[in-house]
């Protein structure tokens, strides 16, 4: 079978971001880009289950400008086999995004489309959970644990209050959760192949998608500075502190 | 137009986040609604009843609904939707997990976590892990939403009086099963709710000397256990311990870090907290930088003797 693992390009998690002094930002001129962390970790579970022999083929696909080429190949030197851009310059919002994974889903015809729980730069924890609702597929949510069976795939989740193990119908769609694997490091012989492995480059336009935004971002700004507290000299200077100061015990 | 919250619930009591969604409900304004979708679910309508400032409770009550499967409660809302101008969930791993579903299917944007109203179609939402601040404007006709409860202060539990009335239940999707639920036991405070949290990280050195050193000092404080992403990947404490971007968002009246270094990613989930306490070994590490109070030293010295002197 089929995987499609969707990867996106974002800040690296190491980066602090600034906001844009005119607020209509961020500021990522020379920033240091990356693939989102939890879609590492995706295409690290499409790599373990064709090694297992559940998958046949992997498809890396990310959806943004000219540059997600660079996120493509990281994903192909990681080891999936091929990789579908589809180009633009427009903000696509999750909605956008599931839309046009869903014309990609149609094509490509994939038993699982594994996913990021959530991207590190917008936060929007939606995309897997929309393309799932588009193409009335069941869903798992922030999986830390993956078994596919015949027709069948048995996912342990991460939720609010501990663990739960589900059982969904293939196709499906799987989004991922920091505890499913450790992602393997692309060595240098995997980049130099990812180089001739092949990338498909695709446009909203071709794929019949409007994309066109539905939230209006009207301003962007810095949040509150929490103002810096002192150093304590003891426990029982920080006790003081806690009960006559900040009166909190 | 009404605004519906989906109350998230274990048939019997209503989850914390629920009482924070219907006051970002109030914000916006307008007649509020709780959805109560579960199996043998009536303890949790009656509880939904008596929050303060909602006018009625729908249930919905069927075995299918147990679990809070997004297949079959999506479509449950968007038969609902119609009537209403938003509809509003927590933004707990139930509401994340539902809500982009609705939203999908309704063919509108989903708002995630936002933490205040600036008028029925603008929200604010913190991006980049809460180092920076989007307002955004909704052009759809009905607004789906996720709160993130720290945002708004809850309304009170009790002194509501709601009318419940049951709606029509929709078909088994089938697509999913729940095969079995490991809940974390404890008899401390949840997480998202307490007021006062003691949190430790990768300095704790392994699980048993997070318990033997946090466990009094948590118990003397009644205070919640939580973690910093490191500790739970090293196997300290269960996943649901974990403050952060990725984790859980909490802003209790005190917020103790012990052998947390202040990573972004863990400052996502607790600058928020009205008082920080850091202690660590290192005075270079980031979460001074937030704290109210370091302490700089040995934790496995600093917080027996803390605890001894409360
Ligand atoms: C996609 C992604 C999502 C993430 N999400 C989260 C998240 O939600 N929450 C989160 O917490 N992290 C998250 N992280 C991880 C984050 O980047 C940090 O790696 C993590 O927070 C570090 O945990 P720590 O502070 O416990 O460990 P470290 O950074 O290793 O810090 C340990 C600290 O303990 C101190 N220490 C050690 N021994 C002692 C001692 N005896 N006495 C006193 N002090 C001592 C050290 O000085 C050090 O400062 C995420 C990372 C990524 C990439
Ligand atoms: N522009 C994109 N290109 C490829 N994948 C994306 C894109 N946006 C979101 N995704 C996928 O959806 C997941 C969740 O993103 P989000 O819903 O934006 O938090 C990510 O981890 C990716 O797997």
């Amino acid at each position: 079978m089929k995987i499609l693992v969707p990867v996106k390009r974002v800040v690296d998690y190491n980066v602090k971001v600034r906001v844009k002094a005119d607020q209509s930002g961020v500021e990522l001129t020379n920033i240091k880009m990356s693939m989102n962390p939890f879609d590492e970790i995706s295409i690290e579970e499409a790599i373990k289950l064709r090694e297992a022999g559940v998958a046949t083929e992997i498809i890396a696909v990310s959806i943004g400008v000219t540059q997600c080429q660079e996120t493509l190949r990281t994903a192909l030197a990681m080891g999936a086999d091929r990789a579908i851009l589809v180009e633009t310059v427009a903000d696509v919002q999750p909605l956008a995004v599931a839309k046009l994974l869903k014309a990609i889903c149609e094509k490509e015809s994939p038993q699982l489309v594994i996913l990021g729980k959530q991207a590190i730069d917008d936060d929007s924890n939606q995309t897997g959970q929309m393309l799932a609702a588009l193409l009335d597929w069941p869903q798992a949510t922030f999986a830390s644990k993956v078994t596919v069976t015949s027709g069948m795939a048995e996912v342990m989740r991460e939720i609010d209050g501990g663990m739960e193990t589900i059982e969904i119908k293939l196709p499906a769609i799987i989004t991922t959760d920091l505890r499913l694997n450790t992602p393997r490091y692309a060595t240098l012989p995997n980049i130099m192949k990812a180089k001739k492995k092949p990338l498909d480059v695709m446009t909203p336009e071709t794929l019949g998608v409007d994309v066109t935004p539905r939230l209006k971002t009207l301003k962007v700004v810095e949040p509150p500075k929490r103002k810096g507290g002192v150093i304590v000299t003891d426990v029982a200077a920080l006790i003081d502190k806690l009960k006559n100061e900040a009166k909190v015990i | 137009m009404a605004i519906l919250v989906l109350a998230e619930h274990d048939n019997q009591q209503l989850k914390p986040g629920v009482t924070n969604a219907v006051a970002a409900a109030q914000k916006i304004g307008g007649e509020i609604h709780l959805l109560v979708a579960g199996s043998a679910c009536s303890g949790a309508a009656s509880a939904a009843a008596q929050v303060a400032g909602v006018a009625k409770i729908l249930v919905a009550d069927a075995p299918h609904y147990a679990g809070g499967s997004p297949e079959n409660l999506a479509p449950l809302l968007v038969g609902i939707a119609k009537n209403y101008s938003h509809l509003l969930a927590s933004a707990s791993a139930y509401g994340k997990n539902v809500m982009p579903r609705v939203a999908a299917l309704l063919d509108v944007a989903q708002i995630s976590e936002i933490i205040s109203v600036e008028s029925p179609d603008t929200f604010v939402r913190p991006i980049y892990a809460g180092n920076a601040f989007a307002t955004v404007q909704s052009t759809d006709a009905i607004k789906v939403i996720t709160v993130r409860a720290t945002g708004f202060d809850a309304v009170a539990a009790t002194g509501g009086a709601a009318a419940i009335e049951n709606i029509a239940v929709a078909a088994d999707s089938g697509q999913s099963k729940i095969l079995k639920q490991e809940l974390t036991k404890s008899d401390r405070p949840e997480l998202v709710a307490a007021k006062r949290i003691v949190s430790g990280g990768r300095g704790m050195g392994d699980g048993d000397k997070y318990r033997q050193v946090l466990e009094p000092l948590a118990d003397k404080l009644g205070a919640a256990l939580g973690a910093s992403r490191a500790a739970v990947d090293a196997g300290f404490v269960p996943n649901d311990y974990q403050v952060g971007q990725t984790g859980k968002i909490v802003a209790p009246e005190l917020y103790i870090a012990v052998g947390i270094s202040g990573a972004i990613q863990h400052l996502a989930g607790m600058k928020d907290s009205k008082v920080i306490v850091a202690i660590n070994k290192d005075p270079e590490a980031p979460i001074f930088q937030v704290a109210d109070y370091g302490l700089v030293g040995d934790l496995f010295t600093l917080v027996p003797e803390l605890t001894a002197a409360l």
